[in-house]
């Protein structure tokens, strides 16, 4: 099935508040195999300057893509998700994601673009604070490959 | 307490050396519920075969978080990252056997910039292949 082109430039909806927590911190932090003790211990975290535990730096993937997977899933995108692969991911960071962060994730889909037999789909989806304070922008770049 | 390297301590062209991170089923298996990834072609041999891939592949994001894990335990804990961007130039293959696969992560110092800020080049190999192109990660030190 053909990518629907005219989702170029659409702004999907801001997702539900994600409140990051030290567990789910713990958590990604264990599946990546990382034991640095400031994604786990508070008081770590504190003597390396943080209000709380703080999260890896690409945790941020976890709340970008409860936003961008959404996206993505949109049946009139016509994406097939078995045939995708991540070509590029970039972020930028205000400060580092923290427990106790209730964030919110909100995906724009920026470009969609042939190369060769495969399509590349780019995102860009700003994660911030429900107060307003920029925390991420995750940018990435998926490859649905052709059959 | 971990090492801590501050701006003054960085020269540029520094090689940073270095380190081999194991993948194995299991790293997969976690990291699918850890981040919510669960694409098939990360836990099931049969489909990731037919959809043409030599076996289940490693999630970029795991391959990702291990570049990662290389540049914060070089920087210590009271750095921050302040960018961080990779393209994946080719997949990890990761087989169901006892050994799984490594991901080999070496770095350089880039470049001192403004404001305490460092930029790190970072190379990915699995099986003597690039995995990560244009990997760079720039942080903050004290």
């Amino acid at each position: 099935m053909a990518i629907n082109r005219d989702y170029v430039g659409r702004v999907f909806g801001v997702s539900e508040p994600y409140e990051v927590s030290r567990v789910k911190i713990a958590e990604f932090a264990d599946a990546i195999g990382d034991a640095n003790p400031v994604y786990r211990d508070r008081a770590a975290a504190q003597a390396a300057g943080h209000s709380d535990v703080i999260a890896p730096p690409t945790f941020a993937i976890v709340i970008s893509m409860a936003g961008s997977g959404a996206a993505l899933a949109d049946p009139g995108l016509g994406l097939n998700y078995a045939m995708v692969v991540h070509g590029e991911q970039r972020f930028s960071y205000s400060r580092p994601i923290t427990a106790g962060d209730v964030v919110t994730a909100q995906v724009t889909l920026t470009d969609i673009r042939d190369a060769g037999r495969n399509v590349m789909l780019t995102t860009s989806t700003e994660i911030k604070t429900v107060a307003g304070e920029h925390v991420c922008t995750a940018v990435s770049t998926i490859v649905e490959r052709g059959a | 307490m971990s090492r801590q390297i501050t701006y003054a301590d960085v020269e540029t062209g520094t090689e940073l050396p270095v380190v081999s991170y194991p993948v194995s089923r299991l790293s997969l298996v976690k990291y699918c519920g850890a981040s919510g990834d669960f694409n098939v072609i990360h836990w099931n041999e049969r489909i990731a075969k037919a959809v043409g891939l030599p076996d289940v592949i490693a999630h970029g994001m795991f391959t990702m978080a291990q570049a990662g894990r290389f540049v914060t335990d070089w920087a210590g804990p009271q750095a921050t990252v302040v960018e961080f961007g990779v393209r994946f130039s080719s997949t990890v293959v990761v087989p169901d056997d006892d050994r799984g696969a490594s991901i080999e992560v070496s770095g350089q110092v880039d470049e001192k910039l403004a404001d305490n800020r460092v930029a790190i080049a970072l190379t990915a190999r699995a099986a003597d292949t690039k995995v990560l192109t244009r990997a760079r990660a720039v942080v903050r030190l004290p």
